[in-house]
């Protein structure tokens, strides 16, 4: 917990400078981000990897591996609804420990941007609720790829990376070109995670900009979540308890 | 009233074998072939066989966990595989060898938690811990994460969480494996009053035949998955010719040797003077020991009850040279 703070806020110092650099070349704006609102975006985005938990272990994988799944299955309740709730409640608990660090670190050390508008507080909780429930799907298929392959490093692998190029983690999306980061965001699921909340955050637009990014996330939570209930359906039809 | 009932019950697994550097043979093998069995309301049954005879399939058939690959299946009136979610809420499930407790959270916590995901009222919750607390001595280590608990400890934990929401039947895949004296002990008191009480289903696997003589009145034997016997323990021993012993020291050997149906002397020792006769299932040991009393000066009788380990042995050896 403690470990996981203090590698969030020192990566912040890592990020925010190589942002820095990419500003001081130019102009004081990049990709249509103030100086400030780039602040707040790599602050807020470091505590955000910790509320949506970007990278965690595999470990409905490794119970699928095991054979131990099966105390999930004998519940009276879908699998893919008491994973979702456990990590819910995980990703609440978050909010007050790895979200809050990050962002008091970055506001004391740098000038953060603050938004104008109150109802951005409350977009950005939905949003940052939308983001936690997209990141436990995509985290989700990727952990019962299992199912098929037994070990889900390559998924996992695969997960890290483009999660992470693709969702606004390494840099905004909208360092690709224009088109490029509009069609990331609408057609895939990655900037959901990372990218909406923070433009959400950061005022990268009108209400009614923010409204149109919240149906977006809202839409792969669906697409998203039904995919997981169709993927956990064919893999216990494919399932072989392990280990007896 | 029927809670369980399968007909045609079968699961292949599909095996690769390595038959070449680089090839692969894919084999059918059927863990589990062509079940039919009922268990009424009540019953407690146990289900036995060697390794891999396919006893952890059938009960994972059972509780909706497995897809048959053929065959029908019903438990307390569900098909178990579309509707394990509804079945779950109904059956109890205790694997020996996994745990359905959550790994760092102490017993008291997973029981609470047990309690919503089952959505049980919170007076017949209260009302089912305390009697398990009671009859499984729970208390001492209620408040300990279960990561620390012994075997034995966390067993009688998983007891407890499979019959929180009251099931109408209690699987049981090996519950007593590895658990030592006293708590193999615990588990069997606490159970054969489960059973005794007659409102819970109880089907029990087991390697461990004390448990089967302790608790079950009716025995399914399953071998290379088929079942072989159903039926009571007298009736394992009758079918499989296994006798019981009566074993007489003398004071003198006896003048003429006795002649009674069912009874065959095994074995003579002593110059005469222990004699160890066996009984089949129609001879009465009292009618033996009366007669020799007339005989001939009795010093001392024991009979050996027939050996439950002996039969099944003999039936598990029957298909190793068919």
């Amino acid at each position: 917990m403690i470990a996981a703070v203090v590698t969030n806020s020192v990566f912040g110092f890592l990020r925010f400078a190589v942002m820095l650099a990419v500003i001081e070349a130019g102009t004081r704006t990049v990709a249509g981000y103030e100086e400030p609102q780039l602040a707040t975006f790599v602050w807020a985005g470091q505590g955000l990897i910790g509320v949506v938990l970007l990278w965690a272990l595999p470990e409905l994988a490794e119970r699928i591996r095991t054979g131990d799944v099966i105390a999930d299955l004998l519940r009276p309740i879908d699998p893919v609804w008491q994973l979702l709730a456990a990590d819910l409640g995980r990703a609440g608990y978050a909010v007050l420990t790895r979200f809050v660090v990050p962002v008091v670190v970055g506001a004391l050390v740098f000038d953060l941007y603050a938004p104008r508008r109150p109802i951005t507080y409350a977009l950005f909780l939905c949003s940052m609720l939308l983001a936690t429930i997209v990141c436990f799907a995509c985290r989700y298929l990727v952990n019962a790829a299992a199912y098929w392959l037994l070990d889900v490093r390559g998924p996992q692998t695969a997960w890290t990376l483009t999660s992470g190029i693709f969702g606004g983690l390494y840099f905004p999306v909208w360092f690709f070109p224009h088109a490029m980061a509009i069609a990331l965001i609408v057609a895939t699921p990655f900037p959901s995670v990372i990218q909406i909340p923070l433009d959400i955050l950061v005022e990268r637009g009108l209400p009614t900009v923010q409204l149109g990014l919240l149906g977006v996330q809202a839409g792969w939570v669906v697409a998203l979540l039904a995919l997981c209930r169709w993927v956990q359906w064919r893999g216990e039809r494919k399932l072989v308890i392990q280990g007896g | 009233m029927t809670v369980i009932e399968a007909h045609g019950l079968r699961k292949e697994f599909t095996v690769r074998v390595k038959s070449g550097w680089l090839r692969r043979r894919t084999l059918r093998v059927a863990a589990v072939d062509g079940i039919a069995l009922t268990v009424e309301r009540g019953e407690m049954v146990g289900y036995i066989g060697p390794n891999g005879a396919g006893k952890s399939t059938t009960l994972k058939m059972l509780t909706g966990v497995l897809y048959p690959t053929a065959g029908q299946v019903r438990v307390c009136g569900l098909e178990p595989v579309p509707q394990r979610t509804r079945l779950a809420r109904r059956i109890g499930v205790v694997f020996g060898q996994r745990s359905q407790l959550w790994w760092d959270l102490p017993l008291r916590d997973s029981f609470a938690l047990l309690r919503h995901v089952y959505a049980v009222p919170a007076t017949e919750h209260a009302g089912r811990l305390a009697h398990c607390r009671r009859l499984l001595d729970l208390d001492a280590f209620l408040d300990v994460p279960v990561r620390q608990l012994s075997l034995g400890q966390r067993m009688r934990g998983e007891l407890t969480a499979a019959l929180l929401h009251g099931p109408e039947v209690l699987f049981l895949d090996e519950p007593t494996i590895g658990l030592d004296v006293v708590s193999k002990q615990a588990v069997r008191a606490f159970l054969a009053a489960l059973g005794a009480a007659g409102d819970t289903t109880i089907v029990l696997t087991t390697h461990d035949l004390a448990d089967i003589k302790r608790l079950c009145r009716r025995l399914i034997v399953i071998d290379q998955g088929r079942i072989v016997h159903d039926g009571s323990l007298d009736e394992l021993h009758a079918r499989y010719g296994s006798r019981r012993r009566l074993v007489v020291d003398l004071d003198e050997p006896l003048a003429a040797p006795l002649a009674l149906p069912g009874v065959t002397v095994e074995s003579t020792q002593a110059n005469g003077r222990r004699i160890t006769y066996a009984l089949d299932g129609t001879a009465a040991a009292g009618d033996l020991v009366s007669r020799l009393a007339e005989a001939a000066a009795l010093r001392d009788i024991s009979v050996l009850e027939p050996d439950i380990e002996d039969v099944v042995a003999r039936l598990y050896a029957r298909r190793a040279t068919p």
